[in-house]
Parts: C-alpha cells; structure tokens; sequence
C-alpha cells in the first residue's frame, strides 16, 4: 500500500502548549512540512521569538536560537552571516514584529538579508494576556483598548508587509491565512516559496500568517475562522504583495 | 611574526587585537570617542574574511553579537557610554544564555547625553551586570596601549573558556592616544570545538541557545550554575598590577588612564622619600582581593577616580571596615591631576 501521509521528522511528537484553536500549531506544522520536503531539517536555524511560540524549539527537531523581544532578525543576520550555507528563518508574532522590533525588521529587510521571516498576526499579544497589538483592527476590544481600538487615541492596524514592500532590499512578502484547509494548502505553499528563495539566494523573504487567538478574540475556535475571514482578511488582504 | 611595533591609537589596537585573537565578526553603531574603532574594522574585519556590519542600532548590534556568537563566531562590539545603556538587554541575555561575548566600552561623561570627554563612571553599570538578572560580565580596564591590546586578546580567551561576556572598560583618553604596540599574535584558544554551537543538527541533536527556563525550579537551578561559574572566576582570574606595598602607609588605588596620573604622583612623593604605595586593578570583575592583604595594618588608602565614587565601594567592601579608605575624583570633564593627588596624599600621610 502507498504511504501517503506521515509524521515529521522537523516536528517532535509531543503536544504543545497552545490554546484550543490558535493557529501556531499550524504553523509549526507547516514550517516542519517544508524543512522535511526540502531536505533541509539538518541545517535549518531557527529563531524563536519572545511571545506565545517562545519554545517552540520544544517541538521543532532542529538547531534554535532564541531572540530578546524584538531582536530575532538582528540575531538572525549574524547566524546567517556566519553561517551562509545553513538555512536561518525567524518566526515572530505582530508585536514582536511590528511594535518593538519594527527597527530590527525594516533594516534587515532593507539590507536584503538573506532570510526567511515567517510572521504571525493574530492581532493580539498572545503571551502577555491580550493587549492592543500594533495590527490590532479598528474597534477591536483588547485588555488595553476596553472600548475597542480608536483611529484618534491608538492609531490605525500597521500593515508592515506593505511598507516592507517598498525596500529594494526585499524579495518576497506574501500574506495567508489560516481561515479554511484551502487556505492553509496556500499558506504552506507561500512557506515554501519563502524557504525555496533563501536556498536559492534571493534575498529578504516573508509571509504574513493570519492566524486565530479564540482565548483573546474571546471566540470560539470555529468563530475565529470566521472573525479572519470575514474582518482581518478586509484589514489585511491576502495575495502575494510583492 | 616579527617583532613588529606600530603607533596606533587605544581604539585601534583594540580592534587590531580583537582581529589577531581571531575576532571573525564584529557589529557597532557609531559614537564619540570610539570611532577610531568601528573604523578600523569596517577596513580590516573584511579582509581577514571575517564579517563587518555597521548596525542599525546599538540594540541590534548587540543582538548581532548574540546571534553571531550563537553561530559559534569570535564576536564582538564597541561602544560608549550611552551606547552601552542600550546594550544592556543584549548583555544580559548572552550571559543568560552563557554565550562568549567581548563588549567595549570607551567610556564618556554621563549622566544622559553627558559630553565626550573621558569618564570613569560607569564602573557600577560595568561591575555589577548593568542589565536585569544575577549576573556578572568579566571586566577588564587596560591602562595603556598597549594593554588595550593585550588584554582584548586575553578578553576572547576568557569569554569562550567560561562562556561569559567579558568588557573592556577603557576611557575616551585611552581611546583616542596614540602609543607604540608591541604586536604579538597569540590567538589563544581561537579555533577550540563549540559542541554547544548552531551549526545544523547533521549527526547530532539539536542545539539550543536560549536564557527562558519556565520550569519551576529550573531557573534557580540555572542561576546557581552561574554563580558557581562566578566563584571560579573569582578565583582564578583578578588581574592587578602594584608598587612598593610593603612599607607604604598611604596607598593609592586607581585603575585605566586614572592609574597612569596616579603612578606618577606616587613616583615623585618616592622620590621625596614619602612612604606611598600604588594598587592597579586591571581586572574591575573579579576585583582583586589580594594586594589589599598588606602586613601594615595602619595603612591608609585613597582612591582616585574620573568619577564621584564607583570603584571606591569595592575597594570599602575589601578592605571591610579595618582600614580607612578616602576619595578624590572628578567627572563630567575633569580628571583629577598629579598635584591635586600629591597634595591630598600629604594631608593624608
């Protein structure tokens, strides 16, 4: 009989700490799936980034770092640059990303470094206990924001994927998301693109991953898909954006 | 390699002995007085095949740092006071995550923005951690040139032996003057296998680098381990450099370019026949315990700094109450001069 599906060698067979329906699980998954596809798991480096998925080296089988808040791709320039012939990726949360980080993210990218940067929005710092993140949506209600975000007090969702988007250093930045099978068939293949660049030496790549928080969206893990589909997925389109 | 000297600023032989002790990646931000040094490995890191990146920030530099030394490179970076501020959260994770490290600091006036002129005051900051957890850098003060030199070779050595973050404390005098350096390439220890390293799991199990120990306990666990790595320091490695202890009643104890001034009052008041001694710290953590175990138990002590009295407190904690122990120190700019020491040395005496 053909064996048509398996466990992966880059995924630890354990079960993670995550919360009924949040989306890191996913994209750990599929972050093992392309490593295994690609052949790479045995010089793949991971940074690991200050938020929810901060062990994620606990279900990842392969060499990690992890990052101060924020810092994940000053850390991975250096590794990479050391290391040019290992394959380095960063996997940071919006406010990771977005808020405290943004200087290390913009210069990287404007460096063109060779790196790949799997970003995971869900609109919320996770880890902390539900705050305002800088993509957190318009009239989103937050434990910092109770009556929901405000364009005049808070500002407007920080789309970094298409301010990104400018810098010549930058090859690749897709957004997915998590909504539907199909869509996380589509997000993985964004991955693999992302990881593919960076073995072929083209530069700064990144996928946005919208993806579910129900313990802070205060949803049900079903309701969450929806809450992507039919309010994130308006805030943040998805495609490829460069 | 021929005995070969050259005339090179502190800064520079720094960088120049960061290069030769086989320094393959270094990282920085630009900042009054150190630029001699981001300079001259923007011109030289490259051509030794190592990897030079001008920073975005002091805080990505350092977290450059990490991840470069993660990656199992000889890595370093150089600053100034304000700088160092910034590095600090960098600092304290490469100790939590017991990475080898060599931070420079040419130290300038503070507090904030300060100026640029040489300073002495962040020996607390340098002494004590400076960033948040229990943990020590090991801290070296060069007093010369051609120190500077030697001791940043010794500083590679001694981070990837404890797998410690070591400093380099010099001040914006040292920085920036030119003396002659004796060069000597002594690249000890460079090269030594790093199974801890992040190369790729290929025939081995995965390799962690991190400072998060969620477990209940294993944090405590952790932080012993520190500590009993920092008893070992303690030690093994005070560095310090010292003159006619034996029948001094009067001993000054300076350290970097303050020590310099100081030895040169000590030499004249000598030469009046005025029984001074000199205590030169070379290594500000571990502080040396040993040359303050002098027979004469009447000796007095003073302690000269370009600050308001930093060191003065480790010097107090040394000598723990049985000797008395009085200051002079200036900061913001000024540096106390060799006729201000002698005259605070003959009240004394």
């Amino acid at each position: 009989m053909e064996k048509i599906f398996g466990s992966f060698k880059a995924l630890y067979d354990v079960s993670t700490h995550y919360c009924p329906g949040c989306g890191h699980g996913i994209a750990h998954r599929l972050i093992a799936e392309v490593v295994d596809e690609l052949g790479i798991r045995e010089k793949t480096i991971g940074v690991a980034p200050v938020g929810c998925a901060v062990v994620a080296y606990d279900y990842w089988n392969f060499d990690c770092s992890e990052a101060a808040h924020g810092r994940a791709l000053a850390v991975a320039t250096a590794i990479k640059r050391v290391r040019p012939q290992n394959i380095v990726f960063t996997y940071q949360g919006d406010g990771d990303l977005a808020a405290i980080g943004t200087n290390e993210t913009i210069h990287a990218a404007n460096r063109g470094e060779n790196l790949t940067v799997i970003f995971i929005n869900n609109a919320v710092y996770g880890m902390t206990g539900g705050q305002m993140a800088p993509t957190t949506l318009l009239g989103q209600k937050t434990s910092t924001s109770l009556d929901g975000r405000q364009r005049e007090k808070h500002g407007y969702p920080l789309k970094i994927s298409e301010m990104l988007s400018i810098l010549p250093g930058v090859h690749y930045i897709e957004r997915v998301s998590l909504e539907s099978p199909q869509e996380v068939l589509k997000a993985k293949r964004a991955v693999k693109q992302a990881f593919e660049n960076q073995i072929n030496n083209l530069g700064f790549s990144l996928v946005e991953i919208l993806s579910p928080c129900p313990t802070y969206w205060e949803l049900s893990p079903k309701e969450s898909l929806d809450w992507i589909r039919d309010c994130m997925q308006k805030e943040f389109p998805l495609g490829r954006i460069k | 390699m021929p005995k070969k000297k050259i005339l090179i600023s502190g800064n520079e032989a720094i960088a120049e002995g960061a290069i030769q002790a086989g320094c393959s990646f270094y990282a920085g931000y630009p900042i009054t007085p150190q630029n001699e040094l981001i300079a001259y490995m923007a011109k030289y890191m490259p051509k030794t095949g190592g990897v030079f990146i001008q920073a975005e920030s002091e805080l990505a530099a350092i977290n450059m740092v990490y991840g470069a030394s993660a990656a199992g490179a000889r890595a370093m970076t150089s600053s100034s006071s304000p700088g160092v501020s910034l590095k600090q959260e960098g600092i304290s994770y490469i100790a939590g995550a017991q990475l080898p490290a060599v931070i420079v600091n040419i130290m300038r006036g503070g507090p904030g923005l300060g100026n640029i002129a040489p300073a002495q005051s962040d020996y607390f900051q340098a002494t004590r951690g400076g960033g948040h957890g229990d943990y020590h850098c090991i801290v070296l003060a060069p007093g010369s040139v051609q120190e500077a030199y030697d001791l940043t070779q010794l500083s590679f050595d001694l981070a990837d032996k404890y797998r410690i973050p070591v400093m380099i404390l010099g001040d914006g005098i040292l920085g920036q003057m030119m003396e002659p350096v004796q060069l000597s390439i002594k690249k000890i220890g460079a090269g030594n296998p790093k199974p801890w390293e992040l190369s790729g799991c290929k025939g081995r199990k995965p390799n962690i680098i991190k400072s998060f120990f969620l477990r209940e306990g294993a944090l405590e666990e952790f932080n012993l381990k520190l500590q009993k790595k920092y008893e070992i320091i303690r030690t093994k490695e005070p560095l310090y450099e010292s003159l006619f202890l034996n029948d001094a009643k009067v001993i000054l104890v300076a350290y970097g370019t303050m020590a310099r001034i100081a030895k040169s009052a000590i030499s004249q008041l000598r030469l009046a026949g005025k029984k001074v001694g000199w205590i030169r710290p070379i290594s500000l953590w571990p502080f040396p315990q040993e040359p303050f175990c002098v027979k004469n138990k009447k000796v007095k002590y003073l302690v000269v700094e370009m600050s308001y009295g930093q060191m003065l407190e480790d010097v107090k904690l040394t000598v723990n109450g049985r000797q008395q122990v009085e200051f002079l120190g200036r900061s913001g700019g000024g540096v106390p001069g060799e006729e201000e020491i002698i005259k605070k040395i003959r009240k004394m005496l």
